[in-house]
């Protein structure tokens, strides 16, 4: 008893346990129950209950209702589609003018709007795309298909690739220096020589058109939220979800509002990508200090030069982790959108996969990522450039980047000239080397890959075996064994716990949204996919944090490598996993753990090294070693933080599981995958990104509403 | 130098939803407890004074006295609840947007505890920031950015950023921004309160220097009364929102007008603060010995010549007129005699 009254938490989380057990033990599987594969698509079946909503008809599997709530929220995918369809058929028919026809024609307002949208997506990304690549459209869009005709010279010839080499290296040169110069040329000659360049060119002009709109709508509305708390609160829960809905759910929706294309690809991405940009911009500008603010206001500034003078630089730190997250999103967007058509290296990506030609996918893969990992690093040094006044210096000093653009600008032309010269008859490489006409290693690769596969055959099979039939099966089927009631009780008991009744009501709600849509089987096999990857991640992540930190060099050397990893398309991550374990949940585990080790990591070096140096002296002066200091002093103060990599980690586990998909796993991913080639997926898509979004925004409520006691309870808020 | 360049009347800043509300019942008896009570906090408490042109007015108060807010009222970085302030004669309460930026822009300077440098911009850019925003081109705005640098001795670190530099120097960077516009109001808040004591001393005398050859209009606020008595003109004794005292810096010594402002003075070392002037006998000059000590001597730098005299020590202006004497036991009153009050 003493023991109790010492640690009454300790009582209350024994006592929820008990019952959670008790609630497991007391409630059968009932006799008709199996892993029911075909529940959402409300198959005719006898056994089937059925209820009506509106008029619509819902058909379930019943159980008892301790064992499955019914999923009284069936009607929702359905209203959705419907709600949509109406929105873009029929809701507020309005007269447009009509150019091609030439007369008024009533469309709805929302299918206005939508084809409006499109079209200057379209126009924006072709205008890039034929400044790279060549063509016509842009110019047809000015004038008319006749007068294209009548003069042909007008068609935008593209520039050659040694030009956009060129460029890219001089830009770099002129942002930060020698070393990132040297890496943007040798990444353009890679993208040249390998025959990524069509594709690379189109992925770059798609990215060139979403990460700019990202980045400035998610700055202008962070900067309204930060104006004022009513856009704060009216943005906030939109945030929150979309920081954890997976980027397939909401392929599907604007699949239905934008078509099929690169243009919708881009609005898409916008929707992904502005959400984290606001929440940085928001907490960049609070973090300025107020005397900053009062300086600028005492030199004068009216409010616009406030913001784009004193505000926005002083926030820097936080906005350009935002334009990172931008591009990264960017980047993994432009391979997922080649679902809904969008063109570039994604749409070779994928191809190469479905084909298992796991070279090719991995050529494919390194462009983007070295893109990516390009722009990231361009953008970050264009931030942080600095002007020099004092340098007395002359015309050619002060021009001479451009001076050498224009230069390799006449040169790469009449490269490319003379190369119609010397490759008569064949393709001028001089002017753009064709996708099939590159050095290629996929060759290599594929080899590689299968004398792995022949070598190792046994012992990867071995692992595979043992880690499906002893680890994985029993765990899933552990998981679904849960009652549903019995996981109510428990995310409740734990939400009351940790944050008392708010927390316990947020929960409830978002478990009861869960259990009451038609997948809770489904939500179950992603959680038990992304609890074994969030339990491996942070074992690893907590251990190489750790070990990391033990020195200053190696730390930094690990964020940088966090950083690296970071920037690559979370896409690329299935690619060397299928290389050795083909097409099976092992691989999709291994991406899994893989990719949210990053945070785990990174969260750990940074917690460890928020501990403040006094605290440091103090242990040492007190005689602790290493160890003791470790467990005693840095642990207990840097788990906060740690907790919110924690949470992070959940978050990136949930995305890789959706993904996992692809390679053909049974949770909810698998049915958002099925719904972008159903055309009433809108809604199932839409819900199924809810619920996952919603299994993550549970954790995040109790990390949070527990990080935040913590901290203020050892006075580091 | 009597023209009045900053007037208050009656300023009251209540932070609170109902403040305004609140103001116009208490008629004019804001009492700081009620006001509490009601959830209001009162910042400044009926504060009227004015301070001419070239006059150094130190604001001096412990943290929550209300001095940075009663300077923030000033600046209008917050709007005042109640009370008029005038900035040469014009209305500051009354002025729209457009007027305030152009009376920030042309007459007012303001250094700040934390300094506030963008921590994006060189120190030559920090300099030029107000310059620049005025619409003064870069060339301009960076050679008188220059200037600024010379003048605060930061020369050949103008291309460093603000995070490069040491306390005293960011400091410097701070004071030279706010002087970049040439203004004729200079407000510092708590400007050496973040530094080490002794780069707090150096800044003191930098700052005393500058002053010689700037003679601006300035409103200092410290919570150092040491500095306040070193610094000011006229000190302005703050506690609550209210201001307590406003005298001269002998004055205050002298004649402490509460028990608050007593309590500050017990410490104080007279001979430090006080002139000669301020404790001469103007009624007698007679009788007076060869040495003549000038009335705007510190005490302590002529005490030791006074007290080795036997004679009375005549006072002279700066004309060399005698105007007062001193008696040597005089000055061993002033030094000893007002700790014995204390006891």
């Amino acid at each position: 008893m003493e023991y109790l009254k010492k640690y009454p938490k300790l009582f209350q989380w024994l006592f929820l346990l008990a019952v959670f057990f008790g609630l497991c033990f007391a409630i059968d599987v009932p006799e008709t129950y199996k892993f029911i594969r075909g529940q959402a698509e409300f198959i005719k079946d006898p056994n089937q209950s059925v209820y009506f909503f509106l008029g619509k008809e819902v058909r379930y599997y019943a159980f008892d209702v301790f064992w499955r709530l019914p999923p009284l929220l069936g009607w929702l995918p359905i209203w959705i589609n419907d709600s949509l369809f109406f929105l873009m058929n029929e809701w507020l028919p309005m007269e447009f003018w009509n150019e091609d026809t030439q007369e008024f024609k009533t469309r709805p307002l929302l299918l206005q709007i939508s084809r409006n949208l499109t079209s200057f997506m379209t126009f924006l990304i072709e205008l890039i795309r034929e400044i790279l690549l060549g063509g016509l459209n842009t110019i047809v869009a000015f004038s008319s298909w006749d007068w294209i005709d009548a003069n042909p010279w007008a068609e935008l010839p593209g520039l050659p690739w040694t030009i956009v080499a060129a460029g890219a290296t001089i830009l770099s040169y002129k942002l930060s220096g020698k070393g990132l110069a040297l890496f943007a040329g040798l990444t353009m000659i890679y993208i040249s020589i390998f025959g990524q360049w069509k594709p690379s060119m189109q992925t770059l002009s798609f990215i060139l058109v979403a990460a700019p709109l990202s980045f400035i709508f998610g700055l202008g509305l962070g900067i309204a939220a930060y104006k004022s708390k009513r856009v704060e609160k009216a943005l906030y829960p939109i945030l929150l979800v979309m920081q954890t809905m997976p980027q397939y759910a909401v392929l599907v929706p604007a699949l239905v509002l934008f078509g099929v294309g690169d243009h919708a690809a881009v609005i898409i991405t916008m929707v992904v990508a502005v959400p984290p940009m606001i929440l940085l911009t928001i907490l960049g500008l609070r973090a300025i200090p107020p005397e900053v603010i009062e300086a600028g206001r005492m030199s004068g500034c009216t409010n616009w030069q406030l913001m784009l003078k004193v505000l926005i630089p002083t926030a820097r730190r936080d906005i350009l982790i935002g334009v990172n997250q931008v591009i990264m999103v960017c980047f993994s967007m432009a391979v997922i959108s080649a679902f809904i058509g969008a063109k570039g290296l994604g749409f070779n990506l994928l191809l190469a996969l479905n084909q298992l030609n796991i070279g090719l996918a991995l050529e494919a893969g390194l462009c983007i990522s070295l893109i990516a990992i390009l722009l990231d690093k361009m953008s970050l040094a264009w931030a942080n450039k600095q002007t020099d006044y004092f340098g007395n210096l002359t015309f050619f000093q002060r021009n001479k980047n451009v001076i050498f653009f224009a230069a390799s600008f006449v040169i790469g032309i009449i490269l490319a000239y003379v190369g119609t010269f010397i490759f008569k008859g064949s393709f001028n490489y001089l002017f753009e080397i064709p996708h099939n006409k590159g050095i290629s290693t996929a060759d290599f690769w594929n080899k590689g890959v299968d004398w792995i596969f022949d070598t190792f055959f046994i012992y990867i099979k071995a692992f595979n075996t043992w880690l499906i039939q002893d680890v994985l099966q029993p765990m899933r089927a552990l998981y679904l064994r849960m009652p549903a009631v019995a996981t109510l009780v428990l995310a409740v008991g734990a939400g009351y716990l940790i944050g008392g009744i708010r927390s316990a009501l947020v929960v409830c709600a978002l478990t009861l949204f869960i259990a009451l849509s038609p997948w809770w089987d489904r939500a179950l096999v992603t959680l038990y996919m992304a609890t074994f990857g969030v339990v491996i991640s942070c074992l690893i992540g907590f251990t190489v944090g750790t070990l990391c930190f033990q020195n200053k060099k190696s730390a930094a050397f690990m964020l940088g490598i966090c950083d690296i990893f970071q920037t690559f398309p979370s896409f690329v991550y299935l690619i060397p996993v299928m290389m050795l374990f083909g097409i099976t949940d092992t691989s999709v585990l291994i991406a899994v753990v893989v990719y949210a080790t990053i945070p785990a990591t990174r969260y750990t070096i940074e917690g460890l090294r928020s501990v403040p140096v006094g605290l440091h002296e103090a242990a040492t002066m007190s005689g602790v070693n290493k160890f003791q200091r470790l467990t005693k002093i840095e642990f207990p103060l840097a788990f906060p933080h740690m907790m919110l990599g924690l949470n992070q980690t959940i978050v990136f586990a949930l995305f890789m599981v959706i993904i996992g998909a692809f390679i053909g796993t049974e949770d909810l991913g698998q049915y958002i995958l099925k719904a972008l080639s159903d055309k009433n997926g809108a809604g199932i898509g839409l819900t199924l990104g809810i619920c996952v979004a919603f299994i993550g925004l549970i954790f995040d409520n109790l990390i949070r509403t527990w990080v935040n006691q913590r901290k203020k309870h050892l006075g580091i808020s | 130098m009597s023209e009045t360049v900053i007037k208050c009347e009656s300023v009251y800043k209540i932070f609170g939803e109902n403040a305004k509300k609140m103001l116009e019942e208490a008629n004019g008896n804001v009492d700081a407890k009620t006001f509490q009570e009601k959830g209001c906090i009162v910042g400044v408490n009926n504060a009227s004074f004015e301070v001419a042109k070239g006059e150094m007015l130190v604001v001096m108060g412990l943290s929550g006295s209300g001095k940075s807010t009663l300077l923030r009222c000033i600046s209008r970085l917050t709007d005042a609840t109640g009370g008029k302030i005038f900035i040469e004669g014009q209305d500051l309460l009354e002025l729209n947007n457009k007027e305030l930026i152009d009376l920030r822009r042309n007459k007012m300077g303001m250094v700040f505890q934390s300094f506030a440098l963008l921590p994006h911009k060189t120190v030559v850019e920090n300099i030029a920031f107000p310059l620049q925003i005025k619409g003064t081109n870069t060339e301009d705005s960076i050679s008188r950015a220059m200037e600024m640098v010379k003048l605060v001795g930061l020369d050949g670190r103008e291309n460093y950023f603000p995070r490069e530099l040491s306390g005293g120097q960011q400091q410097r960077v701070g004071i030279a921004r706010s002087l970049a516009v040439e203004p004729d109001i200079w407000f510092l808040d708590e400007p050496f309160s973040a530094l080490d004591p002794l780069i707090r001393k150096e800044m003191q005398d930098e700052f005393l220097r500058l002053q010689e050859k700037l003679q601006k209009t300035i409103m200092f606020i410290t919570h150092d009364f040491d500095e306040a008595l070193k610094l000011a003109d006229r000190i302005a004794i703050m506690k609550d929102g209210i201001i307590e005292q406003l005298d001269t810096p002998a004055n205050i010594v002298l004649n402490p007008a509460t028990e608050y402002v007593r309590k500050f003075t017990e410490e104080v070392p007279r001979e430090k603060v006080l002139v000669i002037e301020d404790v001469m006998d103007t009624s007698s000059k007679d009788n007076l010995g060869d040495l003549k000590v000038s009335k705007d001597e510190i005490i302590e730098n002529v005490a030791e010549k006074i007290l080795t005299q036997e004679k009375i020590v005549g006072v002279v202006d700066s004309n060399n007129n005698v105007v007062g004497s001193i008696k040597p036991s005089k000055i061993i009153d002033t030094v000893f005699g007002g700790r014995k009050d204390s006891n």
